[in-house]
């Protein structure tokens, strides 16, 4: 049975769980912040991307996994 | 489609192969010496638009590494080499949205390929990146450096010297994963939406493209001036 497709599939959908989460998680405590203290809403947007990429490169490891797994 | 991880060799130079991204790469290169070196000659005290477009450019970039770094002075130290990845890897996403990028082809394969899309070029930086910082600590403390690493002085700290020595490599490993997958993940999310809807729906995704590469850039100089602030930062012990 041709199993490659369904390792990708299952490489990327379930890598990206976590960081979902973690993404979420961060985002919300940054609409927090924002929402207590609007005039540091620039600083607090500043930190909040740069720590959604760093959660996302998790997500990107499990994508370049399952990009492998496919054109490999 | 004509989506492959390992990028294509263009032409050989003797023994060495030259491959479509580094041949994109040679042509950033040269765009970004040519804009400079254009900027400077229109240089004047008192600055027009532009001028000031890159200044505010500049100065909000370095108020930003202040910000990671610590202190501006460090900022300023490494401002140069920073600076320059940024840009350099910022130009080179970019381009590769570039119509053209991916589609002139020569022999059925195609002569440009965005610079990033490609593992060896971003482990190459990435690597560089760390030596650099090493480097760095090198120069600031002397042989000492090594004793973050590897030092006698109570099992807690060798044992995390150690980690930390692995974790090293790990940093290598990190940076050029996260900057290849960013970046051929877009490459292939474009090829693929391109040869489904080649008309309006590629637009949204080539935002996109433009938004994630400028974040990766910022990203990657933000991580390699951390590195060179940790590295050079005076002990507040003494062995």
């Amino acid at each position: 049975m041709e199993s490659t497709a369904l390792a990708a599939g299952l490489a990327i959908g379930l890598g990206a769980i976590g960081p979902g989460i973690g993404i979420g998680l961060l985002a919300g405590k940054a609409m927090e912040a924002i929402g207590r203290n609007p005039e540091a809403s620039g600083k607090i947007q500043t930190a909040m991307i740069l720590a959604i990429a760093f959660a996302e490169a998790i997500a990107i490891y499990a994508l370049v996994v399952a990009l492998i797994i496919k054109f490999t | 489609m004509h989506i492959s991880i390992v990028p294509e060799t263009l032409f050989h130079i003797g023994s060495f192969a030259v491959t479509n991204t580094l041949f994109t790469s040679w042509v950033v290169v040269l765009a970004i010496c040519l804009l400079a070196v254009w900027f400077r000659s229109k240089l004047r005290a008192s600055p027009s638009k532009v001028q000031s477009g890159v200044e505010l450019a500049v100065e909000s970039l370095l108020g930003f590494l202040t910000t990671v770094a610590g202190d501006r002075e460090k900022a300023e130290k490494f401002f140069g080499i920073v600076a320059t990845l940024f840009f350099f890897v910022l130009l080179s996403n970019w381009a590769g949205i570039l119509p053209g990028v991916g589609s002139i082809t020569f022999h059925d394969i195609p002569i440009f390929r965005s610079v990033y899309s490609d593992l060896n070029m971003t482990l190459a930086l990435a690597i560089l990146v760390v030596f650099l910082s090493h480097l760095f600590g090198f120069l600031a403390v002397g042989v000492r450096h090594l004793s973050n690493f590897f030092t006698l002085r109570d099992f807690g700290s060798s044992f995390s010297g150690i980690l930390e020595f692995i974790g090293e490599f790990s940093k290598m490993i990190s940076l050029g994963f996260r900057l290849f997958g960013n970046i051929f993940a877009g490459e292939v999310l474009l090829v693929i939406i391109g040869g489904l809807v080649p008309f309006i729906a590629p637009v949204p995704f080539l935002g996109l493209e433009l938004f994630v590469g400028l974040i990766q850039a910022l990203i990657f100089a933000t991580l390699a001036m951390l590195s060179f602030a940790t590295w050079t930062k005076a002990r507040a012990h003494s062995s």
